[in-house]
């Protein structure tokens, strides 16, 4: 993999190798802080953060890890990033900490991360482990990004608190649909932006192990 | 006593932890595909979670909370280590999934042949931890912390085996080859989870 250059490292998690949609890792929180754009994005930088910085460390230590206890040793380097994210959000802004409450420190058992740490940077040195797990925090924050302005601009009319189109109960125009604020939405954006992705790209297309033959000859449905 | 039995219906269907929070999603997602498989990881969810919701109950109130320490002597009432709890948290849980697969290896056998390679994964599932910090942030005591553990792990498991009964009948539909397999999942999630919502007019 050393030859692998920095830059696809970075790219390539945005959109061919997206974390979210093409590797289906670290759905849980792409699904619940996505309601509205300040804690979706404080929620990308937490996570982007702790995904670089402990796949740096852990690529660090890699050669001293016994095989049998490694997960526990990954654990402990993420939770203690974790710690340091949580801690910094409270000290800076306490109120965006309380919004996102235990999700901060569910990030611990992000896919995104535990999957980046055995998958790339169990094999590879620091440097590129760290830019790895640069690229998929990215991913990742993309994938939010888009989910948490679909959901706040039909949701709430705003962008980022900015108020986009002025709602009916303050005057304006716009019924703000309700079911974008509520949970199941989130799973309807991303099934459509995974049907979106496949249809841009048919190789991700997943084979349908069950194919229902084409009915051709009548006789045969009697 | 009512109050518990309320406790435990708010958890398993108004607080339903995958379909109303989304936690334990890459699981719910991977594992329902088959029946089996799903059957098999709920009912490992249920057994960890009513242990180490319990067990990270104590371990916040007897070493990390503030003056948790008292028990150990004045010079102790001081100390605050709540900052190390989300450590302590998945360390207890690591340590209590091990635990557990020694103990079904030696004396369950057929038990820990069922369960095969979920208990492992449990470790990382999101649910597990989600329910203790839902436990920690809502400052449940003791009975309430098994109630909350039991309680979530069951309404995890329903969901996650109403979805592998979905997706088993998905098989003989025609779905639109840009939505095969992952797409449709997602979608008919949201369709449960929305289902689930209509819980949350009970007022318990």
């Amino acid at each position: 993999m050393a030859e692998t250059s920095m830059k696809s490292l970075v790219v390539e998690p945005l959109v061919n190798n997206n974390p979210v949609v093409v590797q289906v890792l670290g759905i849980c929180s792409a699904l619940a802080v996505t309601s509205s754009m300040s804690t979706t994005i404080v929620m990308c930088i937490g996570l982007t953060l702790v995904c670089a910085c402990s796949s740096f460390i852990v690529s660090l230590v890699r050669n001293h890890i016994p095989n049998s206890i490694r997960i526990i040793v990954q654990m402990t380097i993420v939770a203690s990033a974790v710690i340091l994210v949580d801690q910094i959000l409270k000290a800076v802004a306490y109120d965006l900490s309380k919004q996102l409450s235990v999700f901060i420190g569910l990030i611990i058992t992000n896919c995104i991360v535990m999957g980046r740490l055995e998958a790339f940077a169990m094999k590879n040195g620091p440097v590129v482990s760290f830019v790895d797990g640069l690229g998929n925090g990215a991913g990742y924050s993309l994938l939010l990004i888009l989910v948490g302005t679909v959901r706040e601009i039909f949701g709430r009319g705003s962008w980022f608190g900015f108020e986009l189109m002025p709602t009916v109960a303050n005057g304006g125009w716009y019924e703000p649909n309700g079911l974008m604020l509520l949970a199941p939405s989130a799973f309807f954006i991303i099934g459509l932006i995974i049907w979106a992705m496949r249809s841009w790209k048919p190789a991700l297309v997943e084979p349908n192990p069950f194919r229902i033959a084409a009915n051709t000859r009548m006789q045969e449905s009697y | 006593m009512e109050q518990l039995l309320s406790l435990f219906i708010r958890a398993i269907f108004i607080e339903n932890l995958a379909l109303a929070f989304f936690l334990g999603m890459c699981t719910f997602l991977a594992i329902s595909k088959s029946m089996q498989a799903a059957l098999g990881l709920a009912v490992a969810v249920v057994v960890v979670m009513t242990i180490t919701v319990p067990l990270n109950n104590l371990v916040l109130h007897y070493a990390l909370a503030d003056g948790a320490l008292a028990w150990l002597g004045p010079q102790f009432a001081e100390v605050d280590l709540s900052f190390l709890g989300l450590v302590s948290y998945i360390g207890v849980i690591a340590a209590s999934v091990q635990i557990l697969e020694m103990f079904l290896d030696k004396y369950v056998p057929a038990l820990y042949n069922a369960l095969g390679v979920f208990l492992p994964l449990i470790t990382v599932n999101c649910a597990i931890l989600g329910g203790v910090l839902f436990m920690v942030e809502r400052d449940y005591g003791f009975a309430e912390s098994v109630v909350y553990g039991a309680g979530g792990g069951v309404g995890w498991g329903l969901a996650i085996i109403g979805l592998a009964g979905i997706r088993e009948k998905l098989k003989y539909s025609d779905v639109p080859a840009g939505l095969q397999g992952l797409g449709i999942t997602f979608i008919s999630a949201g369709l449960m989870a929305l289902g689930f919502m209509s819980f949350g007019g009970i007022d318990l």
